[in-house]
């Protein structure tokens, strides 16, 4: 039925061809993610969370200030508490950010896609990329209507803040920089782990779980892993108000990059190594 | 045009790919034909450069498949039709395998026209049959319009009409000068499709040769006689050199009465290494009467099979329980 069409393809008409470029890997990868619903449903999951949740904080938090006591008041941060919503909001983006590679090993697509792009480094690169592009707008977007929303909630029952106060808008754009981080580090995971179970699981222990043990360990053992653990020496980049035994903003976000860099080298050197 | 030296491929205790060598020319379709987990789909990973050999090289038009500036211009592959990511329209997914490769949109079309989906281009992979599934798959295959063609298993699925249609498909690109490599592990579907063999069993090269060298050497004669004189027609015949076996095995020779075992019956007997007519003029020759004289000739299926026999990985052994 359709034996004629090809014929005119045949080799002696072939147009010259150029070779692929990363440019071209990248706007594979960007349509591959624009192509999947779970795209859309992360994303909206991440913008409502982190507006929505942090709304919510921020109202019973500006509400419970009038009763905190003296030490509460003087650590009370503004800022810091209407972007509490990112931490939840940054589940999403590290679930699709494990996804977006993982999803292609449990389908099988992996060897489509490595025989369209067999260089793994330029693959790899360019899914990093396009994720971490898209979660930066998302997370920029997401910060900043949060702070806005929480700050209007604040105002009038606590101190609130301004973008123009000291550090508040390094701490605004910082929570969108550190959900890039957090969606590249998913993305070197999934890649490491290859099952979208583990690769989740493994994201959520270095997330909360981990951390959440740390709060359980005697002082002189918490004290080092709040400083250093990678996401918590990142998260002094989105408050103001820093207590002790943490980093400095800057250097507590140059930690959660190291830690993501040692992640991506090992993600990209096993993809490299591994039969697909 | 596909090179492999001295190929190897080792998964912990198992051999999967066994040195193998073999080059694969343009312009005929070349059938890997093997039984089940033989190395063909193996083979096909080393060279699309899937899994990396333990040892030997294999090349594409002289290069490694890594090493290709533009892989899906030079080569089209595909090796599991399901290996699509289900929540993507098919178009959404020959679309983002046109753009790693540069491949223009119109062309997304063009193989959409080609292997006929344009109904269903729309469509979410998940929800396609295995028969629509294959047509996808050799639609990105075709995306790059390439010089070389490699296909493991492409008819699976796919119905009658679908057969044929796919069989034509790969007459035509290796008519127009392409390399076509097309694996199965049906000789029938092979004889119908393929210039050239390239046979493997137990990762190992059995065969490497034209259709109808194959056909020729390996399909296997013999001469069914029944007479009532058979013990001594086999006494003559093995003094001038034949192999001689009492019964027959053919499926051909006369269907054994009720009750009776055609392997037992004394008057029947299985000549190979002598024709027909030199049976006849020896029969002659010493006054023997014959019933039946019947030329046997193996289908491909059974020389196929007689060949691979001692490297079928998964044989079963007759008894049900």
């Amino acid at each position: 039925m359709t034996d004629a069409t090809i014929a005119h393809t045949g080799l002696d008409h072939r147009a010259p061809f150029r070779a692929a470029t990363f440019g071209d890997a990248l706007r594979s990868e960007w349509a591959k993610l624009r192509s999947l619903r779970s795209t859309f449903w992360a994303l909206a999951v991440t913008v409502v969370l982190g507006v929505g949740l942090g709304a919510v904080i921020s109202a019973a938090a500006a509400h419970g200030y009038a009763r905190s006591s003296a030490s509460g008041k003087l650590s009370w941060d503004p800022t810091s508490v209407s972007l509490d919503g990112m931490a939840i909001a940054s589940l999403a983006i590290a679930v699709l950010g494990v996804l977006c590679i993982s999803s292609e090993y449990s389908s099988g697509m992996i060897r489509t896609s490595l025989i369209a792009v067999p260089k793994r480094g330029r693959l790899l690169a360019a899914k990093s990329l396009v994720f971490a592009a898209v979660t930066f707008v998302a997370g920029e977007v997401t910060s900043f209507a949060a702070f806005f929303v929480g700050q209007a909630l604040i105002s009038g029952h606590a101190p609130h803040a301004a973008l123009g106060d000291p550090g508040v808008a390094r701490a605004v754009v910082g929570t969108g920089l550190l959900l890039t981080a957090l969606a590249v580090l998913s993305v070197a995971t999934g890649t490491l782990l290859r099952h979208p179970a583990a690769g989740i699981a493994a994201m959520i222990a270095v997330l909360f779980v981990l951390p959440g043990i740390a709060q359980a360990l005697p002082a002189s053992w918490q004290n080092p892993v709040t400083e250093f653990w990678p996401t918590l020496a990142g998260g002094q980049l989105t408050t103001v108000h820093h207590s002790a035994h943490t980093l400095q903003p800057w250097p507590g976000f140059g930690v959660m990059c190291l830690f993501v860099a040692i992640v991506y080298a090992f993600a990209w050197t096993l993809l490299d190594r591994r039969d697909a | 045009m596909i090179e492999a030296h001295g190929l190897v491929k080792r998964y912990g205790a198992t051999m999967a790919v066994n040195d193998l060598s073999f080059s694969i020319r343009p312009g005929m379709v070349t059938g890997f034909l093997g039984p089940n987990g033989a190395g063909k789909t193996t083979t096909m990973r080393l060279i699309l450069g899937l899994d990396a050999p333990t040892q030997g090289s294999v090349t594409v038009g002289g290069r490694s498949y890594r090493d290709l500036p533009a892989p899906m211009r030079e080569v089209g592959a595909l090796l599991d039709a399901k290996a699509v990511q289900g929540g993507r329209r098919a178009r959404d997914h020959l679309l983002c395998l046109a753009h790693s490769n540069g491949i223009p949109r119109s062309r997304v079309d063009e193989v959409i026209r080609i292997v006929g989906l344009e109904g269903v281009a729309r469509r979410r992979a998940k929800g396609f049959s295995l028969g629509m599934s294959q047509r996808l798959g050799i639609a990105s295959a075709l995306l790059g319009d390439p010089a070389v063609l490699i296909f493991d298993e492409p008819v699976n699925g796919l119905d009658p009409d679908g057969i044929h249609w796919a069989r034509t498909l790969m007459r035509t690109l290796a008519a127009e000068g392409r390399t076509v490599l097309v694996s199965s592990h049906l000789m029938s579907e092979m004889a119908l499709t393929a210039d050239h063999l390239l046979v493997i069993g137990k990762g190992r090269l059995i065969a490497d040769t034209s259709m109808d060298e194959f056909v020729r050497s390996s399909s296997q004669h013999s001469v069914h006689v029944r007479s009532p004189q058979a013990a001594e027609l086999a006494a003559r015949c093995r003094e001038a050199g034949a192999t001689v076996q009492a019964g027959s095995t053919s499926p051909l020779a006369a269907a054994p009465v009720v009750g009776t075992d055609a392997g037992t019956d004394p008057d029947v007997i299985e000549i190979t290494e002598m024709d027909s007519a030199e049976v006849g003029k020896l029969a002659a020759a010493h006054g023997i009467t014959l019933f039946e004289l019947i030329p046997v000739r193996a289908s491909l299926e059974e020389a196929f099979m007689e060949l691979t026999r001692d490297s079928v990985e998964y044989q079963a052994t007759g008894a049900t329980r």
